[in-house]
């Protein structure tokens, strides 16, 4: 089971990198891909399948929304990119001892408060239900849900689930407003 | 342990994206990738060794599940995000349609 997880896991690692050094967009979105249904993938076999609906939902909507943006742009974006190469360069070299020094720096101060963080979670798989219990202690008579990551969200957390929405639609709000506006130039 | 560290490695790359890569998609990219490590880590959290999901069936007892706090709350957490995702994509499409480019580095003449 852990050896499983940890096999998909390292291959979204690696998904992901490649996702962020693809030279063409296009394939950079079917990356992300990889780390999305990987992810659908860990979800199923942690026993989440509430979670793993709704992620393979949200992964779908998002890859296509992206394609259709990305599509419009592919070409245009891969000649930039060559013309720009050349100044990137000499920026990189005059920096790069500096930027090293940084990003090991930083490496080690995130690495530091990682091993704080964890250092007080319990291992995997031995996790106490202490906090749950009092939520699965006769959960289906009281919300009349035999589900009970639904019975949490719609009964115990029914306003948080209120809140949610109120997000989405704020989103929606924004999205149009955004797409809407008429600029000075354009 | 293994798992959160590998977690905590799938967040380090997304945050390295979002820090060094200059297109605005692959920005995009990047903060998923650090909301995916968020959602695993949580739901690694509250896994229990040979639990079942937390779905009840008449006459079983109510144990033996696996945590459905963090289930659900990452289940909000994941509509949050996509509602992030979106509101962003709709800021690159304005900045594309303006500047006609994704790259950071020539969208510069932002008025406040």
């Amino acid at each position: 089971m852990e050896i499983i997880l940890s096999v998909i896991l390292i291959f979204m690692i690696l998904g992901a990198i490649f996702a962020l050094h693809a030279k063409d967009l296009l394939s950079a979105l079917v990356s992300m891909g990889i780390v999305g249904y990987g992810l659908v993938i860990c979800f199923l076999l942690l026993k989440a399948p509430d979670l793993a609906i709704v992620q393979i939902v949200v992964e779908t909507i998002t890859l296509i929304i992206m394609v259709a943006i990305v599509l419009d742009s592919t070409r245009h974006e891969l000649k930039e990119k060559a013309a720009i190469r050349h100044d990137g360069q000499s920026f990189m070299n005059t920096r790069l001892v500096g930027n090293i020094f940084i990003a090991v720096f930083l490496g080690l101060v995130l690495f530091y408060s990682f091993r704080l963080a964890s250092a007080h979670l319990t291992e995997f798989g031995e996790h106490g239900l202490r906090m749950a219990g009092a939520y699965m202690e006769g959960a289906a008579g009281k919300t009349g849900s035999v589900n009970l990551v639904t019975g949490v969200l719609f009964d115990f957390r029914g306003y948080d689930t209120l809140g949610e929405a109120t997000i989405l639609f704020t989103a929606v709000v924004g999205v149009l407003t955004v797409l809407r506006l008429k600029g000075k130039h354009s | 342990m293994t798992l959160y560290l590998l977690c905590f490695l799938l967040f380090l790359v997304g945050l390295y994206g979002v820090l060094t890569r200059r297109n605005l998609i692959k920005i995009v990219i990047g903060l998923s990738f650090m909301e995916f490590s968020i959602f695993l880590l949580l739901v690694l959290i509250g896994y229990v060794k040979g639990g079942e999901a937390p779905i009840l069936q008449p006459g079983m007892p109510a144990t033996g599940f696996v945590d459905p706090l963090p289930q659900a709350m990452v289940l909000t957490a994941i509509v949050i995000g996509l509602a992030t995702n979106a509101m962003l994509l709709a800021i690159a499409i304005r900045l594309y349609k303006k500047y006609g480019t994704f790259d950071i580095r020539k969208i510069n003449q932002l008025k406040g």
